[in-house]
């Protein structure tokens, strides 16, 4: 892992009105790093999210996202980063094929390099027997896969992932963290929110938001021992409770 | 550029899959003609009507003639008696009785008076008037015909003639009105519906984070339904001088021009709607409700603007539609350029610009 920052948020925050969603957040997330971004619902971590990826302007605060400012340069960073949120954000009336081909398109890939792009993507997720099936006829597991290898589609540099294992069994997700694993091996770095305290255990460090803040932040080995818990679920609680 | 056309591409997918909003598309305008053509009309034919008369001598004789030779009316029964006449009515069997007094020529020639009482079934006020009318113009003309050969020497004749729709067909009435709502709900309501679906699914986010910009999703949104409204208002065009021979006296060309530019108008209208719904249900009441209902009741097509209360009247100029009729009815049916109609055209201009401007601004307030 190297040691280059591809996230910088520096006093980040989001006011909506009287209501600050994102308070004064400040943290760095290093290149090829499974970063955790947790929290309650309503914790702002959607909110925060939403901020990096260059679709809600802050209200105060720096951030940097590979290399580029989010007020000057969101342009830039949007060709660098992916995105799947828990909706899985796959068009039901479009074949699997179709949307590749789509979501390859948006993002100026080449005819050429979204067939090679998709001839691999549907071997390594043995979707070959679906290609030409509407993705409304698919699992959801399967549309989980096929949503974050869309994600994928365009060698980002970052993947932000907001509760990208929503509804999905124990199985599913466990192969879902398999991939996200390789992708991380691969050098892209994951930014991954997500409410299952399991998941947390997996990921390289972890920050806990709770009210708009960042409570804690480090790696899940270390806020285990700094709390004198077992798991990252008492972890959570004893933040969250305050 | 590939990008917008992949995106376009996708859209079309979304609409050639959906076999409901296809048949919206294609179905309704082709329907909505053919029922407003044919089935729902302001004209009298053959009308039943029942016949009084007390004095059945030659006068009576000849207006009775010359009434059931017209083609309007159609002689069903003769009755007897006064008490008849409601007995006829009640059975709904005739619109109208004509009461021809006593001694009829008689008086006519001594006292240079006599009188037909026409009795209408008034439960349907329009036809009731029509069929009245229609009576009455018949008898003016026997009566033109008996005195043709007395010089009277002064006399106002009123010549009444019906120009632009001489034949007072409905059918040219309801073109332009049924035009203009099938392409307001087929632009603004599908339109509306299929952006705030994007909204729904998620999608839309994902879109935003991609390298394409807000404007070009929604051009992209856009561009498949201004292309398909026009195939249908040239469908509509084709349907209504072939099938119901209605004229298009004016320029084509202009008319096309037109055409496009109230799309567009009912396209941004769509687009506004779908920048304050959330779900593809609010968007579709919004649109039914906001759009449908000005447009039948207050645009003119059915109702007479001028006949309006004034506050209705001055709230139908902010409805687009009020004016794509008037610019419909002056190109097809008086064949007017340009110069006549080039107010109604910028009033059109300006309230488009006005919806894309409003909507740019509550796209942005969305996105932040």
């Amino acid at each position: 892992m190297s040691t280059e920052n591809v996230i910088e948020a520096k006093n980040l925050t989001k006011k909506f009105g009287d209501f600050t969603a994102v308070n004064k957040i400040t943290f760095n997330v290093k290149q090829g790093e499974i970063f955790g971004f947790l929290g309650a619902n309503g914790a702002g971590k959607t909110t925060a999210i939403k901020m990096l990826i260059g679709i809600s302007s802050p209200t105060s605060g720096d951030a940097n996202v590979a290399g580029f400012d989010i007020y000057k340069n969101a342009e830039y960073i949007k060709k660098n980063i992916g995105y799947m949120s828990q909706k899985f954000a796959l068009y039901d009336d479009l074949t699997v094929k179709e949307n590749i081909t789509f979501y390859g398109g948006i993002y100026g890939l080449s005819r050429k390099r979204i067939k090679e792009k998709r001839c691999q993507l549907v071997e390594e997720l043995g979707l070959q027997e679906v290609t030409n099936e509407l993705v409304s006829s698919l699992p959801l597991g399967w549309k989980q896969k096929l949503a974050f290898s869309v994600t994928l589609l365009h060698d980002p540099k970052i993947i932000f992932l907001d509760e990208p294992t929503g509804g999905v069994d124990p199985i599913t997700r466990r192969q879902f963290w398999e991939m996200i694993y390789k992708t991380a091996n691969k050098g892209t770095t994951v930014f991954v929110t997500t409410h299952y305290m399991d998941e947390a255990e997996y990921c390289d460090r972890v920050s806990i938001m709770v009210n708009g803040k960042i409570e804690a932040l480090n790696t899940p080995k270390e806020l285990k021992e700094q709390y004198k818990v077992d798991s990252m679920n008492d972890v959570f609680l004893k933040l969250a409770r305050g | 550029m590939k990008r917008f056309i992949g995106f376009v591409k996708k859209e079309f997918y979304h609409i050639f899959r959906d076999r409901r909003s296809l048949f919206i598309l294609f179905g309704m305008p082709i329907a909505q003609i053919m029922l407003f053509g044919f089935a729902i009309t302001n004209e009298i034919n053959n009308v039943d009507i029942a016949v009084l008369d007390h004095s059945k001598d030659a006068t009576t004789q000849e207006i009775i003639n010359k009434i059931s030779a017209s083609k309007y009316f159609s002689i069903q029964q003769f009755i007897e008696r006064e008490t008849d006449i409601e007995s006829v009515f009640k059975k709904g069997k005739v619109k109208a009785v004509l009461n021809f007094e006593k001694e009829f020529s008689k008086k006519l020639i001594k006292e240079n008076t006599a009188t037909i009482q026409i009795i209408t079934d008034a439960t349907d006020p329009n036809t009731a008037n029509t069929i009245s009318n229609f009576v009455n113009s018949i008898l003016r003309n026997y009566q033109q015909e008996l005195n043709k050969d007395i010089k009277i020497t002064y006399q106002i004749v009123p010549q009444t003639r019906m120009i632009y729709n001489p034949e007072l067909k409905s059918v040219f009435m309801f073109v332009p009105g049924v035009m203009t709502i099938i392409l307001m709900l087929v632009s603004a309501m599908m339109t509306s519906i299929s952006i705030t679906r994007e909204k729904e699914m998620g999608t839309m986010e994902i879109l935003l984070v991609s390298p394409l910009k807000p404007f070009q999703v929604i051009i992209g949104k856009v561009v498949p339904y201004i292309f398909l409204s026009v195939i249908n208002a040239i469908v509509i065009i084709v349907l209504s001088v072939f099938v119901l021979k209605m004229p298009v006296q004016g320029s084509l060309i202009l008319l096309g021009l037109e055409s496009v530019l109230f799309i567009i108008n009912a396209l941004s209208l769509g687009i506004l709607i779908s920048t304050i719904s959330k779900t593809q249900q609010t968007a579709m009441m919004i649109s039914l409700m906001g759009l449908m209902l000005p447009v039948i009741i207050l645009s003119g097509f059915i109702f007479p603007i001028s006949s309006m209360p004034l506050p209705l009247q001055v709230i139908s100029n902010i409805i687009p539609a009020k004016w794509f009729i008037i610019i419909l009815k002056g190109i097809m049916l008086k064949g007017v350029g340009i110069s006549f109609i080039w107010k109604e055209t910028l009033i059109l201009v300006a309230m488009t610009l006005f919806f894309m401007g409003l909507s740019v601004k509550k796209y942005k307030i969305r996105l932040e």
